[in-house]
């Protein structure tokens, strides 16, 4: 009977509330190497769920496994990036001294091999996350030095040989990442001032401080760009018994990276921002909702919560304000890019398989648990903070009309300075690329798989909500860089994690696949680049979520800015490539269409 | 604040009730909106997107969307029902789908909505997915291979039958129907009465010994195409699928499970 009183022992510990199935999934993962049917079944009867929806929750989150795995668990990075930097060799040598391949586990039971889209250390790759230990940096040398390093002592915590920069190196993170901030700008990490932008914020009225924020017309950094103050506004308005503040760190986004540096460098800045928007919209509780693959930095938020607990900055009357109270709990993610989409994390913090929920209603007015919520991206929360300390003007004087303030950039790919760069909106992509020693790039993708393509021609385009909107990837890629391979690596990602609800998504994500692979194989014809384009198309306009509304964005772009990657994919011998008609498929793809927003 | 609203669909005016979806609005006109997962009297799902219309240009699910007052709403349109065309072909490329040996072939919603909508050889490649059919009950046969995930089963098991037998897991490709509480209908509270049964549009969930007691040229679409008589039953004269009649049971709502 020892099983089931471990189920009792975290039901305790973690709460009987759907809700806590995430920390208990995650631990019983942890400590048995699975969440077998029998740990589902009792799980479902403390909880009171039914044995299917716990199931269904295991079933989708990639951390969460119904078969056993190895006690370690070794996850490779296989984004585009990783590609270019030598994963295939990486790979390579931690199957031959594992003796297994990818997605397999070592005879005595050891160690799990397998991969895992983007884990936000894309300036550092070959990375991986081992255990919950993230290794950038991986060479096959290093990757053969691992593999007799945990076959001694087990222990991946003991892989951290030398510690990263910054606060990688506090004692509550001791990692190996390094933060890369190749350019800090003054703003966002300009100098600390604590409990400053709560007592500013204090000082004056809930509308007021909504009021700044409008003033500031600060726009959300988690990609989509909707006015902050519009949204808390929403949220203030709508009618709650409870109120909620969740901070969006989920970062999910292949290339993205930023979140984890704010997160690492300045995190009570980022729950400052949480505690004033928790005066501003009423709300009491805020959920910090931090991706499975960055696990390692929860002790370390745990503390700085703590800590502001002791200075009166979280809890009850914070600063000494009767009747305010605030506090923030950290909810973890298990390995799903769609959480990072609001709904989704909204159902995954709620104990449930995180696919998107149907908006109307939105979040702001039946969000966690059906209560207002607002939903924040971490730099969205530290300009926040920021906003309140020096002054919407001083804000609003940053950037372009549309775009106010700076945005935190993550650089990756083929530049010689990958890392942060904090630079004013309204810059461009060529200086980016100066900065980060990216000239002579071929190829630039702003915003990630679901952002945009840019050429040369186009570096003269500015960063920016009115023109190359991005929530802060830009992956360079070389001139020699084959973007078909980068195109394929793309599909593969949005195919892996869509979560199958809707048909276009469901299918197409895959018949993206399916085409570029005959690109690829040099078996394309004039259908196969109609098809490719019809469900791209598809994808964009009949998708129930973001998700798969972007998930055609790579193969779109790319046909408008290169299009003879597509056109290399077709036989070169005259006969068939000159039935080969681009601008013809573009543009009956366009009437299909009925319009050109792409 | 009336609680009417009112708007235009394809230049028919339409009057709802504020926070109807248009779908219910359409249905209600007798105007055909084409849809796969949506049955009246169920609870929107929102999932085969068959159903998309261009609310003041902008596409959106019909049996998701409210209505909005003074909307402009366009659904029989060549554009639209291109769109229509590249879903409903997704969905059998995206499973295994041989209607000549499918029992449910002429009663399928899935093979009338590509009728209707001219969809006849697919031009994307087919998936092939590998797929299981689970054929544990002794009166109840599940075929994830004709499964276009529609939740109707899920749906009409909860809120009708007042059991809670079906459900999903795992997502993308893999994303399948789950039965509760274990891996295999035999193991379910399922049974050969459950209305569940009724609501599944294509082949996927059949009563065993069943096949073929309506001859093919006898079934629901082997004269009218589906969505012609729209506004009233539209299902399978035999009972299967007869999505229409889906009345909310008294007694068997959410909270009796
Ligand atoms: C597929 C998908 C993934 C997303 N991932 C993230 C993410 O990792 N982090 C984030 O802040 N926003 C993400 N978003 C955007 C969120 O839905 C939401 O707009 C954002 O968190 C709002 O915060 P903001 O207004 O401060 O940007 C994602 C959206 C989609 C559709
Ligand atoms: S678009 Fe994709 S991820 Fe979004 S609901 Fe549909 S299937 Fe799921
Ligand atoms: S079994 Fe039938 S009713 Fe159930 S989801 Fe699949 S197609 Fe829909
Ligand atoms: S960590 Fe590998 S690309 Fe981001
Ligand atoms: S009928 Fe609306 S999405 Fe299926």
């Amino acid at each position: 009977m020892t099983a089931a009183t471990e189920v009792d022992r975290l039901v305790a510990t973690h709460g009987s509330e759907p809700p806590a199935l995430m920390d208990i999934a995650r631990d019983i993962q942890a400590a048995e190497g699975c969440v077998s049917p029998e740990r589902q079944r009792q799980i479902a009867e403390r909880l009171d769920m039914r044995i299917a929806e716990v199931r269904a929750f295991v079933g989708f989150y990639s951390f969460l496994t119904e078969e056993p795995q190895g006690s370690i668990v070794i996850r490779l990075c296989d984004d585009v990036v990783d590609r270019m930097k030598g994963f295939d060799r990486v790979r390579d040598a931690f199957e031959e001294a594992l003796g297994v391949s990818v997605g397999e586990t070592t005879p005595d039971g050891a160690i799990t091999l397998t991969t895992t889209p983007c884990i936000g250390l894309s300036d550092q790759a070959p990375a991986a996350l081992i255990g919950d230990v993230p290794v950038p940096f991986l060479s096959s040398d290093r990757a053969r030095d691992i593999v007799s390093s945990l076959r001694v002592h087990a222990d991946p915590t003991r892989l951290v040989t030398r510690m990263g920069d910054g606060k990688n190196r506090h004692p509550l993170v001791r990692s190996m990442v390094r933060n890369n901030l190749e350019r800090p700008g003054t703003f966002i990490f300009g100098p600390e001032y604590r409990g400053e932008a709560i007592r500013k914020a204090l000082s004056m009225t809930p509308f007021e401080v909504i009021r700044t924020i409008k003033t500031a017309r600060l726009r959300g950094r988690g990609g989509a760009g909707f006015p902050t103050g519009m949204k808390w506004e929403f949220t203030r308005v709508a009618r709650g018994a409870r109120k909620f503040i969740v901070c969006n760190a989920d970062e999910g986004e292949p290339g993205t990276f930023k979140d984890r540096v704010i997160l690492t460098e300045l995190p009570d800045r980022v729950i400052a921002g949480m505690t004033v928007a928790g005066y501003a919209l009423g709300a009491r509780e805020g959920l910090f909702y931090l991706r499975g693959e960055y696990a390692y930095l929860r002790p370390y938020l745990e503390d700085v919560l703590e800590r502001r607990r002791a200075d009166g900055l979280l809890g009850r009357d914070i600063l000494g304000k009767r009747g305010f109270d605030f506090d923030v709990e950290i909810r973890m993610g298990a390995g799903s890019y769609l959480c990072g989409e609001e709904t989704a994390l909204l159902n995954s913090c709620e104990g449930r398989p995180g696919d998107a929920r149907d908006r109307p209603p939105f979040p702001a007015e039946s969000g966690y648990l059906g209560f207002p919520t607002s939903v924040n991206n971490v730099e969205t929360l530290c300009c926040v903070a920021k906003i309140l300390e020096h002054g919407a003007a001083t804000f609003a004087e940053l950037g372009l009309q549309q775009s106010t303030g700076t945005k935190v950039l993550s650089v990756s790919g083929d530049c010689t300075r990958p890392g942060i760069y904090e630079v004013p909106f309204g810059t461009t992509l060529e200086a980016v690329l100066e900065m980060s020693g990216g000239e002579g790039a071929g190829a630039v993708l702003v915003g990630g798989p679901s952002g945009t393509w840019v050429n040369p021609e186009g570096f003269g385009r500015r960063i920016a909500f009115e023109d190359l909107a991005t929530g802060g990837a830009i992956v360079v890629f070389g001139p020699d860089r084959d973007l078909l391979v980068a195109l394929e690596g793309y599909a593969d990602f949005f195919a892996e994690e869509s979560c199958g609800y809707c048909t276009p998504c469901r299918v197409g994500t895959q018949l993206i696949q399916r085409y570029l692979q005959r690109f690829r194989e040099g078996r394309a014809d004039q259908g196969d680049l109609d098809g490719l384009l019809r469900v791209a198309r598809t994808l964009k306009t009949t998708s129930r979520c973001g998700l798969g509304q972007t998930a055609g964005n790579p193969v779109l772009t790319t046909l408008q800015s290169f299009s003879q990657v597509l056109e290399a994919g077709l036989p070169a011998v005259g006969t068939r490539r000159a039935a080969f008609d681009l601008e013809a498929s573009v543009a009956g793809a366009r009437a299909l269409r009925g319009g050109d927003h792409v | 604040m009336s609680d009417r609203v009112t708007f235009m669909l394809d230049g028919h005016r339409i009057e709802a009730y504020r926070s109807q979806t248009i779908m219910d609005a359409a249905i209600e006109a007798g105007v055909y909106i084409p849809r796969l997962c949506h049955v009246p009297g169920l609870d929107p799902w929102g999932s085969c997107r068959v159903c998309t219309v261009k609310v003041n240009g902008r596409p959106c699910a019909a049996c998701i969307q409210p209505a909005m007052d003074g909307a402009t709403v366009e659904n029989d349109t060549d554009e639209l029902n291109a769109w229509r065309r590249e879903l409903v072909e997704m969905l059998f490329v995206g499973g295994n789908h041989f209607c000549m040996s499918c029992e449910k072939s002429g009663n399928c919603e899935l093979q009338a909505m590509a009728y209707r909508l001219g969809v006849t050889a697919p031009t994307h490649p087919y998936l092939a997915p590998e797929r299981d059919v689970d054929a544990s009950h002794p009166d109840i046969m599940l075929d994830h291979n004709r499964c276009i995930l529609c939740a109707r089963c899920v749906r009409t098991s909860r809120d009708l039958d007042g059991k809670q037998v079906f459900g999903f897991v795992y997502r993308g490709a893999e994303r399948r129907i789950a039965v509760d509480p274990g891996v295999r209908l035999k193991d379910s509270e399922a049974d050969v009465t459950d209305r569940a049964l009724d609501a599944c549009p294509v082949g996927a969930l059949l009563r065993k010994r069943q096949g073929f007691q309506v001859p093919v040229g006898g079934r629901a679409y082997d004269h009218e195409p589906i969505g012609a008589t729209d506004g009233e039953a539209e299902g399978a004269p035999d009972g299967a699928s007869d999505g229409e009649s889906l009345e909310p049971a008294a007694s068997a709502g959410r909270e009796a499970s």
